[in-house]
């Protein structure tokens, strides 16, 4: 199997068995649906769906199943919410691409890095979610550097927390 | 030209999937609505609410066993203060009920039509969409349940968003904080009238109120009926704050009324019915009446037909502005209007037992109930039996629901066996 070697180390190539790659997106979707019903601000600084995203894409590697694996649970986010579908579609399409190239080229395994690069990849998305919803949908969502840094932080920690929960799944090719 | 492919097949790839969504997106923003969406968003819900259900149930049947089991401390305590708030709650209802057939019969005058609602089904918030960008949340009726699209939705405290999607078993609800949502509301006190609206960031404005007006924080605001979704009159919320916005037009935040960021049941009003105003003109009270009643000394015209002027036991409602409804335990029919003896020596009804006057609107009871039976109550006739008979002491005794007239009446004794000549003074005694 593919072993791609970056700066002389080893970067190791991961995949998942289909109940964890069908049932912890799924589970992912659920949480982000249910919790807000008690907690109304899980819905304004936790995206669990990207984090989810975020770390398969990373894990595997692979632009193109990093692309669809973030399209494919974008689509379904948007189908849960009113918006026209494809918003978060795009958003998340773009991550996927953009975790597994990046995983392709670092190591992202320490905690450290894992923080970063999920910070990094929540701005992103943030950023494409509002220009498509604005310039697409043209829909009036005002963007907030504060609640944009803010929730981008407790994603990435978050993000850290899981990512290490969900090693375990992770199997070698 | 195959190396350029397999170069950049990841980026080819990307654009491809991309191009498709942004497509996908064009045709939705074109069409507009989102009803070519309905199917796969239901596909979507139907995936994700099973688990969202055993979620719901676990954790109601937890709170099932903690609130019947252990929770029990200082129910006693919360009853007592709950009887006591019904006792207020009645007599407030007392005076509503009068203010609401004032406003039938004047709403009779102008023709009006109101909405009643009719029907409702009650429904448990099972999810919401896990965005703040979209306000929604799931609940776990629908189609079967008689919930359609458009319908509005409301708790005990006020309005909460219109039905926008509907599958056999489930239905989403747009909240009235969602920006895409609009309803059509009134200001309480100033009768200014706008569109409520929701913000990007889940606050719930009032638009279109000109900037000239006056509006106060603190007051309330209700439904306007404009919208054809909410019946007029269901309490929305409380103005927060009052700002100037653009366009000559006045950025009022508002309060709701339900707790939309924590909702648990909800109403989806399925029936609402549109009718005329009935006022019940045969049961006014005039003022005059009122005094009557309160007059036990006022002699009567000596009836003609002592017959004619009885009551049959429970055949009409207690003269006087008594129902029997509403006549507190041990007070009879004829001790509560007054019974006095004619001049000739026959016993008559007194006071309005025997004045053609209705003032026996049961006020305690709600505007339908007071409507339907009024409407339906014959006019209290004269008692058909010797005016000296009273009703059993054993007569079941029912609740004071009307303490305004019954009890401020003179209790007068039921018999006057010298009546003073008939006299044209009025003076109580």
């Amino acid at each position: 199997m593919p072993i791609t070697y970056t700066s002389g180390e080893q970067v190791e190539v991961y995949r998942f068995s289909l109940p964890v790659t069908i049932g912890v997106p799924l589970l992912a979707l659920i949480v982000q649906a249910y919790v807000p019903k008690y907690f109304p601000s899980f819905a304004v600084y936790v995206d669990l769906p990207l984090l989810v995203t975020i770390f398969f894409a990373m894990a595997r590697r692979n632009p193109v199943a990093g692309l669809f694996t973030g399209a494919i649970i974008g689509l379904v986010q948007d189908m849960l919410g009113s918006r026209e579908i494809g918003i978060y579609g795009i958003a998340k399409t773009v991550v996927g691409y953009g975790a597994s190239s990046l995983g392709v080229k670092l190591d992202v395994e320490n905690a450290g890095a894992r923080f970063l690069v999920t910070l990094g990849f929540y701005l992103v998305h943030s950023a494409v979610y509002f220009t498509v919803a604005r310039g697409l949908v043209n829909s009036t969502h005002h963007w907030s550097w504060s609640r944009g840094v803010l929730a981008g932080l407790v994603n990435a920690f978050l993000g850290v927390i899981l990512y290490f929960m969900l090693d375990r799944f992770k199997q070698r090719t | 030209m195959e190396s350029v492919l397999g170069r950049y097949r990841n980026l080819i790839i990307l654009m491809g999937v991309l191009f498709l969504q942004v497509l996908g997106l064009a045709v939705q923003v074109k069409k507009g609505e989102g009803h070519d969406t309905r199917l796969i968003r239901v596909w979507a819900l139907g995936a994700i609410t099973p688990f969202e259900r055993a979620l719901v149930w676990v954790q109601t049947s937890t709170g099932n066993v903690w609130h019947n089991y252990f929770y029990l401390r200082g129910v006693r305590a919360e009853n007592r203060q709950l009887k006591e708030q019904i006792e207020q709650m009645r007599l407030e209802q007392v005076r509503l009920s009068e203010d609401a057939a004032q406003a039938r019969r004047l709403q009779t005058l102008l023709a009006f039509k109101e909405q009643f609602i009719s029907k409702t089904v009650a429904a448990q918030v099972i999810g919401t969409s896990g965005s703040d960008l979209s306000r929604i949340v799931t609940i776990d009726k629908g189609e079967n349940a008689g919930i359609r699209r458009d319908m509005a939705v409301i708790t005990a405290d006020g309005i909460v968003g219109k039905v926008l999607l509907v599958s056999p078993s489930l239905a989403q609800v747009l909240l009235i904080s969602d920006q895409s949502s609009g309803v059509g509301a009134i200001l309480d006190k100033s009768r200014l009238q706008g569109v409520l609206r929701g913000t990007p960031n889940g606050e719930v404005v009032l638009e279109r109120v000109m900037s000239d007006e006056q509006v106060q924080p603190g007051e309330s605001v209700m439904t306007s009926g404009g919208d054809q979704i909410f019946p007029k009159g269901l309490p929305v919320g409380t103005v927060a704050k009052v700002g100037t916005g653009k366009d000559l037009f006045l950025t009022i935040r508002i309060k709701p009324a339900a707790n939309l960021s924590k909702l648990e049941e909800v109403l989806v009003l399925t029936e609402k019915q549109e009718r005329e105003a009935v006022a019940d003109d045969h049961v006014r009270v005039r003022a005059a009446d009122i005094l009557a009643q309160r007059l036990p000394s006022v002699p009567d015209k000596p009836a003609t037909d002592a017959t004619s002027t009885g009551v049959a036991p429970g055949d009409s409602p207690a003269p006087a502005g008594t129902s029997p409804a509403a006549k507190p335990a041990g007070t009879t029919a004829s001790n509560a209007a007054g019974v006095v003896k004619g001049a000739s020596g026959n016993t008559v009804a007194k006071s309005a037992a025997a004045v053609p006057v209705q003032p026996g609107k049961p006020t305690a009871q709600t505007s339908s109930q007071t409507s339907s039976q009024t409407s339906a109550a014959p006019k209290p006739k004269p008692v058909n039996k010797p005016s000296t008979e009273t009703k059993p002491e054993s007569a079941p005794a029912q609740p004071p629901t009307q303490p305004s007239i019954v009890e401020d009446k003179p209790t007068a004794p039921p018999i006057q066996p010298d009546p003073p000549p008939p006299s044209q003074d009025n003076s109580p005694q």
